[in-house]
């Protein structure tokens, strides 16, 4: 019979042997090495049934198809863009994916996006070599003009867009600011610096509690503390949204 | 990671309200954390922290022959390096120029302050007299490297100790109770110009945004002995007054958290 | 001639020397940490999975381990110690990377490199072994896929006695000294680091072998602590009203 060595929500480190014997089933960052199921990453373990989890609790962004992210034009190309994305690898956004209008060939596209210009897009391929498409046909998608950019660790990113986006439904009420927030573990925010640096403050509180519970309660009590608006429940919110 | 006209631009945002990123004051430095001793190999050391800004100063003495010129002088050598560590900026290999720059204006501010009383570290004129080696490295960069690099020479320069001489040989595992001779204290201190605005302790972030910058190496009376004046725009005489006041007043400051905790 | 007959600092024979160990000590990387013993010590830093360049040394099957070891110029027993890459920091970073690699799962990335940087303060023997138990500490805390933990320890011979992390006094006994770095995985229990300076016979070396790995669980432990005090949620986090 198979025995469990951990609890669940337990914080493991890699190479912790999480259960023995054949009765259990890793996914996520747990893997199984002969008879013994084995964390590859510190993070949070979930048990349910027969299934073992290990929820990262630090680790790189690994782009997939879909993915929202926040990327930065770092050169013009003849027929698109190459654009850094926060990994190991820059990406190609290609000008039929990223302009309505009919662009001739030869025409100079750094009137579009120019060199240091970020952008907010969809990852639209990845291959096994992991070369990257970038798409911007999304409604969602577009330029980001000033405001400032900041870098949080990708793993964090679920936290921050909260359940059904609400955590990012709340800090833009309650702080008026625009926030984008990327897969790939950038935000960018633009709004009143007062209300910016709140929201910059209720954003660390987030990285630094990521792996908690009740999270997203005090994160609403804060803002409430710091803007003196009281700020109504989720559902509300999402209908806002 | 933003281009520096929209880096500017939003700092400029803040500024305008009085305001920065972390809530600080224009004038105010980020918490400065001051530990001695923190190398066992070193004959004097020190950790300066600014923020989330670290560095390390490390003091090594050799036995060497002294230069022509300076017959009865110590030798002094600072050296601030900026390692891969510290920052994914920072590139391996030799140091570069902006390395080069921060060692030599810490450099200047000790060597004309005459901080280290080097005639006190002739053993024979001409022919033997200590060196002392100021090696800085930098931990993490959030910014503001000059200042940290000057406080922690500083620091270390007064936690170091003679090691055990025996004949001209340095025994480095016996340290004496003898202190280096210091007869002076000296810190940089850095005044960024922001558009209108002059700040002092800038993070990586605000240091982004910088127009130009000055940092001078004063003593407590006021004296300035070592001034670098670096970044692209122009200054006029008024910006100049306007940042030696800002300069010189968190100088003082810094010095006084020196004694504080240097007592 | 003296024999050796018992440790200056009142240790055991099987004794290590006291640690520390601290995760999320370097903001600017993407994993960090400091590990102390003794009188060595050592940080580590990860940058990565980033873009690999020189371009030629990338390696399109997958991500590269670099490892790089260095002491900062006062962290020498004697004088000065020069910076940049000596023949001897060369070696060390090679049988890091190599101590490591085993571990270290990063096909996922391919033309890609995770850095790691390795430089120490203050060095009294067992350096590279500090390097290596801090950089293990690093990849976890940074997140980066690793099927197991590494640690790593000297162990020696003085005349005919065996033991367990020699301190620089002991490396320099007059009589005969061999000092025998070693490193092991913890799940695994096998060997991914052996050097040797000193005469040895195979049977003290097999011996060597046993004391070493049960010293590197000791470790192990502290590496463990040091990731979960990351995450430990300390005092009360509600937000005062």
């Amino acid at each position: 019979m198979g025995e469990i060595k951990v609890s669940n929500k337990q914080v493991v480190i890699p190479g912790e042997v999480l259960a023995e014997g054949m009765d259990y089933v890793p996914t996520g960052s747990a893997y199984r090495e002969e008879d013994k199921i084995l964390s590859m990453q510190t993070g949070l373990v979930e048990v349910s049934n027969r299934v073992i989890k290990v929820i990262p609790l630090s680790g790189p962004y690994f782009p997939r198809e879909g993915d929202t992210i926040i990327g930065r034009i770092s050169d013009v190309l003849l027929s698109g863009w190459r654009v850094e994305m926060n990994t190991a690898y820059e990406a190609i956004l290609p000008v039929k994916d990223a302009v309505n209008e009919f662009v001739g060939r030869g025409a100079d596209l750094s009137k579009f996006f120019d060199i240091g210009d970020l952008i907010f897009c969809s990852v639209s391929r990845v291959t096994s070599q992991m070369l990257i498409d970038l798409s911007m046909k999304d409604r969602n998608s577009r330029k980001l003009f000033g405001g400032r950019l900041l870098g949080i660790a990708p793993v964090k990113i679920p936290r921050v867009i909260g359940k059904k986006a609400s955590m990012v439904a709340m800090l833009k009420n309650a702080t008026g600011c625009k926030v984008y927030v990327g897969k790939n573990g950038l935000i960018w925010i633009d709004g009143d610096p007062k209300m910016e640096q709140v929201l910059v403050k209720a954003l660390q509180m987030i990285d630094e509690q990521a792996h908690t519970s009740g999270l997203t309660e005090r994160v609403k009590k804060f803002l409430e503390k710091e803007t003196g608006n009281k700020i109504g429940d989720n559902d509300e919110l999402q209908q806002k949204n | 990671m933003l281009s520096s006209k929209s880096a500017k631009q939003h700092l400029a945002k803040y500024l305008k309200e009085g305001l920065r990123y972390d809530s600080r004051e224009l004038d105010e430095y980020r918490e400065i954390t001051i530990e001695t001793g923190v190398s066992s190999t070193a004959e004097g050391s020190a950790r300066v922290k600014l923020g989330k800004t670290e560095v390390i100063a490390g003091i090594k003495l050799s036995l060497e022959t002294p230069y022509p010129d300076t017959p009865e002088n110590g030798n002094l050598m600072v050296e601030v390096s900026l390692p891969s560590l510290a920052s994914p900026e920072y590139e391996s290999g030799p140091p570069g120029i902006d390395a080069i720059e921060f060692s030599r204006v810490v450099d200047r501010g000790i060597r004309e302050g005459k901080i280290i009383d080097t005639k006190k570290l002739c053993l024979r004129p001409g022919e033997k007299v200590w060196n002392v080696s100021i090696d800085i490295v930098v931990i993490n960069n959030d910014g503001n490297i000059m200042d940290a690099s000057g406080i922690a020479a500083m620091a270390a320069l007064l936690d170091t100790t003679m090691p055990k001489l025996e004949g001209d040989t340095v025994s480095y595992k016996e340290k004496t109770k003898n202190r280096l001779p210091i007869s002076s204290w000296v810190v940089p201190a850095t005044v960024h110009k922001v558009g209108d605005h002059f700040l002092v302790d800038l993070t990586c972030e605000e240091e982004e945004a910088s127009d130009g910058r000055l940092t001078l190496a004063a003593k407590e009376d006021g004296r300035i002995y070592a001034l670098q004046k670096g970044g692209d725009s122009p200054l006029s005489k008024e910006e100049l007054d306007a940042m030696l006041k800002l300069g010189l007043a968190s100088g003082k400051k810094i010095l006084a958290k020196l004694k504080e905790v240097l007592k | 001639m003296m024999s050796f007959s018992k440790r200056i600092d009142g240790r055991s024979l099987t004794d290590l020397r006291p640690m520390e160990a601290k995760v999320g000590v370097i903001d600017k990387a993407d994993g960090s940490a400091y590990f102390k013993i003794g009188n060595t010590a050592a940080y580590a830093a990860v940058y990565g999975p980033r873009q690999m360049l020189p371009r030629f040394m990338q390696d399109p099957r997958k991500g590269v381990l670099r490892c790089s070891y260095s002491m900062m110029p006062f962290s020498g027993m004697g004088e000065r110690v020069r910076p940049g890459q000596n023949r001897r920091a060369k070696e060390i970073s090679m049988v890091t990377e190599k101590a490591i690699l085993p571990v270290v799962d990063i096909e996922k990335f391919p033309n890609s490199v995770v850095d790691v940087f390795i430089e120490l303060p203050q060095t009294d023997a067992g350096s590279r072994c500090a390097g290596i138990t801090a950089a293990a500490l690093a990849l976890a805390d940074a997140g980066i896929p690793m099927k197991d933990m590494i640690s790593s320890v000297a162990c020696g011979k003085i005349d005919d006695k065996l033991l367990v992390d020699l301190r620089y006094e002991e490396e320099a006994f007059e009589g005969e000294v061999c000092d025998i770095p070693f490193a092991f995985m913890h799940n695994s229990g096998k060997m991914t680091l052996l050097q040797g300076d000193g005469a040895v016979d195979a049977e003290s070396l097999l011996n060597l072998f046993d004391m070493a790995k049960e010293a590197a669980e000791k470790i192990y432990e502290v590496q463990k602590n040091a990731l979960l005090d990351k995450y430990k949620v300390e005092g009360d986090l509600d937000v005062e009203q």
